[in-house]
């Protein structure tokens, strides 16, 4: 299977010159499917002078409901979250089982993606700085809906013949409205949550990374892989085969050990960044609040900036979509609910933490120079704000890029392939079915457009978050049940830390 | 006091070695000899959502196997000598781990081998006995 590979990608790196062409043909094809997509999923209503998406109304509807109805967890859950983290409650009998750390390590990795790059250099494109102070706010309330979705993967997992579990979003709703007596209606909202992650995964987690990587690769060789996305795609999806069908476990845990590094290193050089551009500080942290306010420049104003804020901020963070609960799930605990307050952290960490500090970076670089980036946007308008300061950034930025967008994609094959799996059942042929259909994706990323690749991911990712949220809806109160019997047993000291 | 000593094994010579000496040790005091193999792990290490979910079986394996290739070994040769012994394998950080079952089971002393590890090897991967020597709270009997 290598071989032919290898023969493949030889014979088409010699033929490249005359399939150049290749690239524009494909986004020719996919374009105005896209953009169908987009006009059915993302029906917008308009609202004083803006266009309100409905999805985007839907999640911040859900993700306000569900922070007044835990009573702000967000807030008061952090520290508990901190200590479970840190293994505080941990029994020391349990050793060897999936730690909330590790849980929770590898959902974020899932999240931080390229979004958190590129996907910043958007909202701040379209819906002006102001847009940054919304992304935090809806990265705020997301913390609370992660919270009951979390809580619910873990509670109605399954546990599997051979001693693996799966959860997720599928499994909650299908058991969940089972207990409530809607067996037939629960089973029709699992059915469509797994097909809509199922699809959904080859969007958000796989075409709108690889496209990234691809860009930032182009951007650093200075334009020389121009029309040659289909190449980068071919070797990404070709390491992508090799890791999901190939079985090549190593590659994909060595990312799993390099992406937290890198994202902490792309934290502090970010920093450096920022304070590199200091005198721009105060005028950039201005921008965010007046803009968010006035939404000056901005189509829809206020209003405007709002909702691509809010509607970034999902993309990057996944909260109200389910998909992290599928990795949540994996968790050893007695209590659900501790796997919730872990998942608190999940969107401060991604969208608080990481998508303010790049906003900064964009912000800080446009005070000081408002047409530093030309017309770049995306990761390369990012990697602009980087070269203005640090000029060899670029090249590790690509890597980092590379590998956020590589673990996000495994991340997300898994995601989509419990999907798959729940429809399918565990039939191998039928994995490797999915899987090869993954792959093609991975590679069809680099070639489309950014715009239409948006439009695709942000409709079928958005779609998923319908059934899952209403679900929410219907099984909050079991959350909240559970939550409150935990606090209860930490408060007459039946569950103590442990001592280590 | 119950006169408990505990045998940290991890199935090479050195370890074999610390065997005969706990024997001995336990036949002149007639202590009890706890038997402990920890498997190296970290509950803040990263790893794919797959490893994730199929961690709770691959955990019992390991224990399993160091079970019967590690410790049950050793319980045969105690139950051999007619000694009282008890067999745990724990899976944690290796040091931190035994001191935890030495307070556990109140054990007066820990027996361990000697891998002798080269200088390098042992500043690349630390070594055990050295780091129990360090923070053990009580006696430790390294067997060369």
């Amino acid at each position: 299977m290598t071989r032919i590979l290898f023969f493949l990608f030889a014979a088409l790196s010699i033929a490249g010159p005359a399939y150049a062409g290749i690239d524009e043909t494909i986004n020719n094809f996919t374009a105005p499917i896209a953009s169908f997509i987009g006009s059915v999923v993302f029906f917008k209503i308009p609202v004083a002078g803006a266009n309100l998406p409905l999805v985007v109304l839907w999640l911040v509807v859900g993700a306000v409901f569900f922070t007044f109805y835990m009573g702000f967890i967000n807030l008061r859950g952090f520290k508990h979250a901190i200590a479970l983290v840190r293994g505080d409650y941990a029994d020391p009998n349990s050793a060897g089982e999936v730690s909330h750390f590790q849980a929770l390590a590898t959902a974020v990795s899932g999240t931080v993606g390229i979004g958190n790059i590129g996907g910043v250099a958007v909202a701040v494109t379209v819906g002006g700085a102001g847009a940054t102070f919304w992304l935090i706010v809806a990265g705020f309330l997301g913390m609370s809906t992660k919270f009951v979705e979390c809580t619910l993967g873990v509670k109605y997992r399954n546990e599997n013949p051979d001693g693996s579990v799966s959860g997720g979003p599928m499994y909650y709703l299908t058991k969940g409205f089972e207990e409530r007596g809607m067996v037939g209606f629960g089973k029709f909202m699992g059915t469509f949550y797994a097909i809509g992650i199922f699809i959904g995964a080859l969007g958000i987690g796989n075409m709108f990374q690889s496209n990234q990587a691809y860009v930032q690769l182009n951007t650093v060789a200075g334009g020389a892989l121009d029309g040659y996305g289909w190449l980068v795609g071919l070797i990404l999806a070709g390491v992508v085969f090799a890791v999901i069908i190939g079985g090549i476990k190593s590659i994909a845990r060595v990312t799993e050990k390099i992406v937290p590094f890198m994202a902490i290193f792309y934290c502090v050089f970010a920093i450096i960044v920022i304070l590199m551009n200091f005198t721009s500080i105060p005028a950039a942290i201005g921008n965010i609040f007046s803009g968010a306010f006035t939404g000056e420049g901005v189509t829809g104003g206020a209003l405007g900036a709002l909702i691509i804020g809010f509607q970034r901020a999902v993309f990057s963070n996944e909260a109200g979509i389910g998909s992290a609960s599928i990795a949540h799930a994996a968790v050893r605990t007695d209590e659900p609910v501790t796997e919730g307050y872990v998942s608190l952290l999940e969107p401060f960490i991604d969208t608080i933490v990481i998508c303010t500090i790049t906003a900064l970076v964009i912000g800080t670089s446009q005070v000081a120079d408002p047409n530093f980036a030309g017309e770049a946007t995306g990761v390369a308008m990012t990697s602009a704000a980087f070269e203005r300061q640090i000029g060899w950034f670029p090249v590790p930025l690509a890597f980092g890029a590379l590998l956020f967008a590589f673990s996000t994609m495994i991340s997300w094959s898994y995601y989509g392939l419990k999907g798959w799996t729940y429809l399918f059942g565990e039939d191998q042929t039928l994995q490797t079915v999915y899987k090869l259909i993954f792959c093609a994706f991975v590679a069809l990323g680099c070639v489309v457009q950014l715009g239409p690749i948006l439009d695709i991911s942000d409709a079928l990712v958005f779609l998923i978050c319908v059934p899952n949220i209403l679900g929410l809806y219907f099984l909050a109160p079991v959350v909240k049940r559970e939550m409150r019997a935990y606090v209860a047993k930490l408060e007459s000291g039946e569950i103590q830390r442990f001592k280590h | 006091m119950e006169n408990v000593v505990l045998l940290a094994v991890d199935g090479s010579d050195g370890s074999d070695r610390a065997l005969d000496h706990a024997i001995a040790r336990a036949k002149q005091g007639g202590a009890k000899v706890v038997v402990a193999y920890v498997i190296e792990w970290s509950p803040y290490s990263f790893s794919t959502a797959e490893e994730n979910a199929t961690r709770h079986k691959r955990r019992e394996t390991e224990i399993e196997r160091a079970n019967s290739e590690i410790v049950a070994p050793a319980l045969k040769r105690l139950d051999g000598e007619s000694l009282e012994y008890a067999g745990i394998v724990r899976h944690g950080h290796p040091a931190e781990t035994l001191i935890a079952i030495a307070k556990e089971y109140g054990a007066v002393q820990i027996l361990i081998g000697r891998r002798g590890h080269s200088g390098l090897k042992s500043l690349l991967f630390g070594s055990v006995a050295g780091n129990l020597i360090q923070t053990a709270p009580v006696p430790v009997v390294v067997v060369p």
